[in-house]
């Protein structure tokens, strides 16, 4: 009978599938490798039993006292992050986004005189926002309403492919998140926190599974429940809607309006 | 026997995937979801989302840390400083890889580096006629020749030094491998990029861990198993010879 070596049996310990079965029915049968193998476990097994010194339930809080001073302000993302296929696409269709408004608010209504440049370059990114972020809430509506509708198609269904949803919430998280920066920029605090409760959701649906058991989706669509984005995404798209209706009429909102609706 | 280690890279989780997803599986997609969020959102400039992060992995961090260094200052530090570097780096962190498991990988890197560094620094402290007084020491031959009695190693005290100092016998990539394969149940291919060695080379590496730890250990802790092999009559040698 040949029998298996050290080498083999330590792998074998250690969980290697090379050879598993042979060596089992091996040691089935062969007293001396089974004796050689508990031999071997009975060393591993003490070691197992060497202490590690205990942490307290807030180690992970005093490591994060300890680092968060020397943490630079910002996460490195590295250059590359701004050269990625996606983000480039975003970042293109927001500027295409941008010259549009611009355009269209250059030469198709030729803003009122609002009196001072200031209040002019104000209403033109009043503008470009209202509508680049109004499309950008349409279309996330629309992914967070197919999701909410989702459905197995039969009780026997056992897998639901959400893959197409999850390819728009990736495409629309960069843009989101571009959105979010210039609504906090321009002290739109109401519309940033619109914006970045929808990031949350759309990362959610971005990283879950391509396919997803009908108990697995429930859950997907209960935390967008939760987080009550469809109901906010309307309000804010609609208000969004009536706002580039009357801003090409009316001059651009002021800062003490933006303040009373961040505050509403 | 297949030993089951606790932590996520264990075999159990391994052989796990292809079977149904229980509640434990479960909560651990959860917590993977919820570093992803976290990891997007440092990467925003939400320096507070790497909080989350810190939190839920420097206990695992810590055991890892404190199994290869086998000092807690040291392992502190290597907690911290892969927080640190993990944090620098996000960047290059694929979002859809596991935050856990490549926190791990860095604090492994550090931790190795780190020993080697001690290793280097420790010799070159030591005077040339001290090394000459001094020549490395073979693990095994600190351990006594006469057969120990057992009342004498038996207590756990002593069998617990006699551990430690194994361990300590071991080289920077013996122990690293050891704790990666065998405490933290790590694929080899983890091994072998931590190492930065093939994957034989890696396997190997485990083998030659064991084999040092046994033969330091065995006339203490392998009594049951000796006795044994004497009332079956034969022992098979290391090579896998014929018999």
């Amino acid at each position: 009978m040949k029998h298996f070596s050290e080498e083999e049996l330590i792998a074998y310990y250690e969980g290697e599938l090379t050879q598993r079965e042979a060596i089992t029915a091996h040691l089935t049968a062969c007293t001396a490798c089974r004796t050689e193998l508990e031999r071997i476990e009975a060393v591993l097994h003490a070691l197992d039993n060497l202490p590690v010194p205990e942490r307290g339930a807030d180690y992970g809080r005093a490591v994060w006292q300890q680092i968060a001073p020397r943490l630079p302000e910002k996460a490195g993302r590295g250059w590359r992050a701004w050269f990625e296929p996606r983000r480039l696409v975003a970042i293109g269709a927001v500027a295409a986004v941008v010259v549009a408004a611009f355009i269209a608010g250059r030469w198709t209504k030729p803003a009122p005189d609002t009196g001072t440049p200031a209040a002019s370059a104000a209403q033109v990114r009043e503008r470009i926002l209202v509508v680049a972020v109004g499309d950008h809430l349409g279309k996330s509506e629309m992914v967070l309403m197919e999701l909410a509708n989702a459905a197995p198609n039969s009780s026997g269904q056992k897998h639901i492919n959400i893959a197409a949803e999850q390819k728009r919430a990736e495409d629309l998280l960069d843009a989101n998140r571009l959105y979010r920066e210039t609504a906090e920029h321009d002290g739109d605090a109401a519309l940033a926190s619109v914006l970045d409760d929808l990031e949350r959701v759309l990362l959610d649906v971005a990283h879950s599974p391509d396919e997803l058991t009908p108990a697995k989706l429930e859950a997907l669509q209960k935390r967008i429940e939760a987080h009550g984005i469809l109901f906010k995404v309307r309000v804010v798209g609609k208000e969004l809607e009536e706002k580039q209706n009357t801003t090409n009429s009316a001059p651009a909102k002021t800062d003490s309006e933006t303040k009373e609706r961040n505050k509403a | 026997m297949i030993r089951m280690s606790e932590s996520a890279g264990s075999t159990q989780d391994r052989e796990a995937v292809a079977s149904p997803v229980g509640p434990s599986q479960q909560a651990a997609n959860a917590a993977r979801d919820s570093d992803t969020v976290a990891v997007e959102r440092t990467l925003a400039g939400e320096r507070d989302a790497f909080r989350v992060l810190v939190e839920r992995h420097s206990q695992q961090l810590f055991r890892l840390a404190y199994r290869m260094t086998g000092n807690e200052h040291d392992a502190e530090e290597v907690v911290q400083e892969a927080f640190l570097r993990a944090y620098r780096n996000l960047g290059q962190f694929g979002s859809r890889a596991n935050f856990g498991t490549w926190a791990y990988r860095i604090a492994a890197n550090y931790a190795i580096d780190r020993m080697r560094q001690k290793r280097n620094d420790d010799a070159r402290r030591k005077t040339p006629s001290a090394q000459a007084e001094e020549p490395e020491q073979d693990p095994l031959d600190l351990l006594p020749d006469e057969k120990p009695t057992p009342d004498r190693l038996a207590t756990n005290s002593e069998l617990r030094k006699k551990m430690e100092e194994a361990l300590k016998g071991l080289s920077s990539s013996e122990r690293t491998a050891f704790v990666m394969r065998h405490w933290e149940g790590c694929a080899i291919e983890e091994i072998a990029a931590v190492l930065k060695s093939t994957t034989s080379a890696a396997k190997n590496t485990v083998f030659r861990s064991v084999q040092k730890l046994r033969r330091a250990l065995e006339p203490y802790v392998g009594v049951r198993g000796v006795m044994q092999a004497k009332a079956a009559g034969a022992t098979p040698d290391s090579t896998g010879t014929e018999l």
